[in-house]
């Protein structure tokens, strides 16, 4: 239960209202775990959309301007990729924005004028876009011309960044509201839109895009240099596949280390936006003086739960979180949750924060590490690092995900900070026994498409390495591949 | 600066709320007709029990399904920008049909795309018990949802369930009417009688369901329902049902599918009739109560009509580039 429990709160969740045998959840508690978890499992796939649409670009531009054997093979096996998580996207991003209404109708009402255009642009500009040229780009090589293929890649990858760009707008202006009254409608207090291009616009918003884009370039640079790195270890003199690992490389070389720089002023941003966010981020109870954790481990198991000086080990730099939050006043203020009625999660957004930030230094390293192989020309010969590339396939997904956990569950209790909690936006009319029955479905659901999800990359591996002519090493009672018949091609 | 782009305290024409009605209402059209025909090839996959068959109807399928599936999310978005507290009611109120029906399309899909990633009977059933499931109960629990919305009636109610079964049995003469001009004679002559059925199910059912209406006066609506727009919409559901049995007699296909389609367009106007001056008649909201203020309203019709334009010409190209009968096994993925 408790590991399970763990996954489930990323919606926001105090942890001590998991503790005990609370069989019977509050509409509330399974509202935040239904939303949350869908979240994350959509957010997998709209990653994927957008991090693959420049792979997916390049490949067909060069596929069909250079008709090279290698990029024709690269190009068809990930938009088999980008099919099938499109798919997997549109069918989990579809009850996740019917949610805004099913379980948090309140928010639905008051942001309405704030969100609702935002999200019809998505829909209307990019996710059509995206949907209809897919469908071109699958099934319709033979049908178009070589000019209306190509163009039909840049359109689905535009469109996906684009689809980025609108839910973003709507996510920032959650984070730091503005250009809208509250006025009185149908007897309810809600946002009324007063200025467009500041709401749209709002603080957040570009530090959020930039972010958010580059960590999806980089977890799918990853996912992309896994399974690369996976079939030039079985296959070495694979060209197609040395090439995709140099490219993700290169990525890696640039999105790494632009991560780390911006999320750096990005934090400072945070300070001056949602100081209590920025305060659970470093554990940081008392006003005073901040110093900045480097790192941090536990020295109790009680700091993992509620992470506070007393029971973590830190290496810190003495008051530079002032220097840092005040732009160069060792000595400045920094307020701390004490000065707050109600806090998000500290452990969930202080360990999160360092998870995240951990691994973007991994990424860095990794990065810099295939950069000199690469510089030597031994990238594909270093079993060391093809294997590190392998294991570190997954953790740009890890970071993605405890950085949107790090944003969205340290901007409670607020759901619209400073306008509106996620207690007040959650349905009056919803009861626990429907919360929690269509929580469990979400769960087992959304958990049996994550396990499909990775098994459909595992049979196209497969599929590509038995192309390749490696033999199978163990015997895959699933599949039979039928001798002298090649299915693709 | 604004202001000096848009007007703020007044719409951009003064019946632009109703305007927008209509532009919800032609999302939903647009659905129920696009993604009906889906449905409908979801639900007569089930009767075809070879390969060659069922790959002709995934063939069918395949190109346009997930960007007809956007029109709900469309519909969903429109709503939401133009009438929130509508979005908020419909989706709050019917909390597990709309989260029955999202899981329904989950599974819809799903199969085709899960089945076609490996070679084996057993996955290809299940995922075939998928689409077939996903495919009924989409369009069952998206009807049972408008049904409760316009009649105001409870979830177990007459009124509810027609309305659930109608959307079924008009996405069966789409899609059956849509195979039938896409894909060879023999098939063609065997869904020709399953959409002949299914038409003849769907009239009777409407039948039905406005006379259990005009009985029971669900939702106030029996006035409605005996007025003469109703009986117009009605009569040409009628003429088009049956004069669609009878372009498909004569092997018509093409005809058949433009009548066809006609159907749930009228579904949908009569939908819009029995709404409106309400929006929400649980609640008797009306279209001018619910509807967001001035200045989100205009910025909404600047930015997304002229892109809406674009979305169908966006569909002109797809059915364009996909058009014709299917050859054998499909477009060539």
């Amino acid at each position: 239960m408790s590991v399970l429990s763990q996954l489930l709160v990323d919606g926001g969740i105090a942890l001590p209202m998991l503790d005990g045998s609370a069989l019977q959840l509050s509409p509330e508690i399974a509202s935040r775990a239904q939303f949350g978890w869908t979240i994350s499992v959509h957010i997998l796939f709209a990653a994927l959309s957008i991090g693959l649409a420049p792979f997916i670009i390049y490949f067909t531009w060069k596929e069909v301007r250079t008709d090279d054997e290698r990029f024709t093979r690269l190009r068809s096996f990930w938009v088999k990729v980008f099919a099938a998580g499109f798919v997997m996207g549109t069918v989990t991003g579809i009850p996740m924005s019917f949610q805004f209404g099913t379980n948090f109708p309140q928010f639905s009402s008051v942001a309405g004028e704030m969100i609702g255009g935002p999200l019809a642009f998505e829909a209307k500009m990019a996710f059509f876009l995206e949907a209809v040229f897919l469908g071109v780009l699958l099934f319709g090589r033979e049908r178009v011309s070589d000019r209306t293929f190509i163009l039909s890649s840049v359109l689905v990858g535009f469109g996906a960044w684009l689809s980025g760009f609108w839910i973003l707008v709507v996510n920032s202006w959650m984070q730091t509201p503005q250009g809208y009254e509250m006025i009185t409608r149908n007897g309810m207090e809600v946002a009324k839109l007063t200025d467009p291009i500041a709401a749209f616009f709002n603080p957040r918003m570009t530090w959020m895009y930039v972010h958010m884009i580059n960590a999806a370039v980089i977890s799918v640079a990853l996912l992309v240099a896994g399974v690369s790195a996976y079939i030039v270890w079985k296959k070495r003199d694979s060209e197609a596949w040395g090439t995709a690992l140099k490219i993700a490389v290169l990525i890696l070389l640039v999105s790494a280390p632009l991560q780390a720089i911006h999320g750096d002023a990005y934090g400072r941003h945070v300070e001056d936006t949602q100081p209590q966010k920025f305060a659970a981020m470093e554990a940081h109870y008392e006003t005073g003086t901040a110093d900045l954790h480097l790192l941090a481990f536990p020295t109790d198991p009680s700091a993992l739960t509620d992470p506070r000086a007393e029971n973590l080990f830190t290496i810190s730099l003495p008051r530079v979180g002032s220097f840092l939050a005040s732009g160069g006043d060792f000595n400045a203020e920094v307020l701390g949750l004490n000065e707050y009625e109600e806090n998000p999660p500290v452990a969930m957004v202080f360990w999160s924060f360092r998870f995240m930030v951990g691994l973007g230094f991994l990424f860095i390293a990794l990065a810099l590490w295939g950069g000199y192989l690469l510089y030597r020309g031994r990238l594909s010969d270093s079993d060391r690092y093809l294997k590190a590339m392998i294991m570190a396939s997954p953790f740009g997904y890890a970071a993605l995900l405890t950085g949107w956990y790090v944003t969205e569950i340290g901007r409670q209790p607020w759901v619209i900070q400073d306008q509106l909690t996620t207690s007040e936006a959650v349905s009056t009319t919803l009861t626990a026994t429907e919360a929690t029955l269509t929580l469990v479905g979400f769960l087992v659901i959304y958990g049996a498409l994550v396990l499909v999800a990775l098994y459909i990359l595992r049979w196209l591996i497969q599929d590509e390495l038995r192309e390749l002519g490696v033999q199978e090493t163990s015997g895959d009672r699933w599949y039979g591949p039928i001798p002298g018949v090649s299915d693709d091609d | 600066m604004t202001e000096l782009l848009l007007p703020v305290d007044s719409y951009l024409v003064e019946p632009l709320p109703e305007i927008w009605f209509g532009l919800v209402m032609f999302a939903l059209t647009m659905y129920i007709v696009l993604d009906g025909f889906d449905f409908g090839i979801g639900m007569l996959y089930a009767t075809r029990d070879n390969d060659h068959d069922r790959e002709t109807l995934l063939s069918a399928f395949g190109p346009v399904w997930d960007a007809n599936e956007v029109w709900v999310i469309a519909f969903g978005t429109m709503t939401l920008a133009a009438f929130p507290d509508v979005y908020s009611r419909l989706l709050a109120d019917h909390y597990l049909l709309a989260l029955g029906f999202v899981l329904a399309l989950l599974f819809r899909g799903l199969g085709p795309e899960l089945r076609e990633q490996r070679d084996d009977e057993r996955w290809m059933r299940y995922c075939d018990y998928s689409f077939i499931g996903g495919s009924l109960f989409a369009p069952l629990l998206f009807g049972m949802i408008a049904g409760r919305w316009v009649f105001d009636a409870a979830t177990l109610s007459a009124p509810t369930l027609l309305t659930g079964i109608g959307l079924v049995a008009v996405s069966v003469v789409t899609g059956a009417a849509f195979l039938a001009a896409k894909t060879g004679p023999a098939l063609a002559s065997e869904m020709r009688d399953y959409g002949i059925i299914a038409t003849l199910a769907y009239l009777g059912g409407v039948v039905v369901l406005l006379a259990t209406v005009v009985f029971t006066d669900a939702g106030g609506a029996a006035d409605t329902i005996l007025s003469i727009p109703a009986a117009v919409i009605v009569v040409l559901s009628v003429a088009a049902g049956l004069g669609g049995i009878v372009l498909a007699g004569r092997g018509e296909y093409r005809a058949w599918l433009a009548s066809a389609l006609a159907l749930p367009v009228l579904l949908s106007a009569l939908v819009a009739l029995l709404l409106y001056p309400t929006i929400y008649p649980p609640t008797g909201l009306t279209v001018q109560d619910a509807v967001v203020s001035p200045l989100a309203l205009n910025l909404t019709t600047v930015l997304g009509v002229p892109v809406l334009l674009l979305v169908l010409w966006y569909f002109k190209f797809l059915y364009g580039v996909f058009s014709g009968p299917i050859e054998g096994e499909g477009y060539g993925a």
